[in-house]
């Protein structure tokens, strides 16, 4: 369990020292929404319409920028083959990892929505289901995610390959994400969509390490 | 006593034989060197040893038990230090050891700078090291938690001369205290009573 907070706390600290991935992950997220009202028109009815869906596919976008990097610079670096010699399961490892990535994507991005909602004019009654749904849908994408950065490990061009893996599979999270904002501002129930949102999380959370760590084992031979 | 022995040990990479029929045999304090042609597959036998790839035939064994059966516990049991040096550019130097001691339980830090000669640089981020400077953090990094098993791949590879001595030093007191170590290596090293592997013989 030490060493799972461990490489936490060291995946966190190579961020905030690097590049300050994480900030352009957020400023990406506000100029891609931002944009919107340029391309659709200031219709105020029009804006509150659709915001919800605005927000998710930025979100998507924009949690999919810093994804190549999840496994990447440790693969250049020799770093991943010793976290793969080392004694803890690759799949905890992978899982450390995700989180690491949620909290400096995922979160962020949860944090910097209700502005975005302001701005695109979203009423009040979706704001909270917004923030939840986000919540319970972020770490859906950085764990599918994963399994993306992994497979393109050692390919050229990885950024691509990997948007064109991963969007696709994005599409679940996408669709019961909006819907429950949606029904929450028009007055529906919106458990049922809340509840797959877990569903799909509980799944993504044994699956994806799993799977992300095959990958990862495959782009050492 | 512990013995790591391969049998019929075959490695294929992108469908070209590298080396057959290959097996080698260590106990606790042995010492095996690797020598062989660029290409031969020094590092991909040290590579197979590790459990980062499989064989394409053959079995590799830690006293008498598969390896690849439980490789979480091979993993713990061993030391690998290949051609890159996995210093993180903005970490510094302590922070960069104290992470892989930190996922094997810990470990005196500052003495295995001070093994290798690079205390003086505890503060120092990873990326204003020499290369020299990174390789001695990573072999600093198999000193600072001890493990039975230690696999070089050429870790001479940019240390100077005085380095390579107390490289030398330290697997003399690794072996003495019952490990064993696996080297690859172009130039002579000052070994006593070491199996040579020539990977020529098994192409």
């Amino acid at each position: 369990m030490c060493d799972f907070i461990n490489i936490i706390r060291r995946d966190l600290l190579l961020a905030l020292h690097q590049g300050m991935d994480w900030v352009m992950v957020v400023m990406f997220f506000i100029i891609a929404v931002v944009l919107f009202p340029f391309g659709v028109g200031p219709e105020p009815n029009i804006l509150a319409r659709i915001a919800a869906g605005i927000i998710w596919v930025a979100a998507l976008l924009a949690s999919m920028l810093s994804l190549e990097r999840l496994f990447q610079t440790d693969y250049e670096d020799g770093s991943l083959e010793l976290l793969v010699l080392s004694p803890m399961a690759l799949e905890w490892i992978v899982l450390a990892k995700v989180i690491a990535h949620w909290l400096t994507t995922g979160l962020p991005l949860i944090l910097a929505a209700p502005l975005l909602a302001v701005l695109l004019n979203m009423n009040t009654d979706g704001f909270l289901m917004l923030i939840a749904a986000l919540a319970l849908g972020t770490p859906s994408l950085s764990l599918i995610g994963a399994v993306g950065a992994a497979l393109v490990l050692g390919s050229r061009r990885g950024g691509v390959l990997l948007s064109l893996l991963i969007l696709p599979l994005f599409i679940p999270v996408l669709i019961f994400g909006v819907s429950a904002v949606d029904a929450a501002i028009m007055g529906y129930p919106m458990k049922a969509q809340l509840l797959i949102l877990g569903a799909l999380l509980l799944m993504a959370l044994p699956l994806c390490p799993w799977a992300a760590a095959a990958g990862i084992r495959q782009s050492l031979e | 006593m512990n013995d790591f022995s391969g049998k019929n040990l075959v490695c294929v990479r992108g469908e070209r034989t590298v080396f057959q029929g290959l097996d080698f045999k260590l106990e606790s304090g042995g010492a095996l060197v690797l020598v062989g042609a660029n290409g031969s597959g020094k590092s991909s036998l040290l590579r197979l040893m590790a459990g980062l790839l499989p064989p394409a035939e053959g079995t590799i064994t830690w006293n008498g038990e598969d390896t690849t059966e439980d490789p979480e516990s091979h993993g713990g049991r061993l030391h690998y230090v290949g051609h890159l040096d996995a210093v993180k550019p903005v970490l510094d130097v302590a922070e960069n050891l104290a992470f892989w001691a930190g996922l094997r339980s810990g470990g005196a830090v500052m003495a295995a700078l001070e093994a290798f000669g690079i205390s003086h640089l505890a503060d120092v981020p990873g990326r204003f090291l020499s290369a020299g400077q990174k390789r001695r953090v990573s072999l600093a990094r198999i000193v600072v938690r001890p493990a039975p098993l230690w696999l070089l791949d050429e870790p001479t590879t940019a240390l100077d001369k005085a380095t390579i001595k107390r490289l030398e030093g330290t697997i003399a007191r690794h072996r003495d205290g019952g490990g064993m170590v696996v080297i690859s290596t172009h130039s002579d090293m000052g070994l006593d009573a070491f199996q040579m592997l020539d990977l020529g013989d098994f192409s």
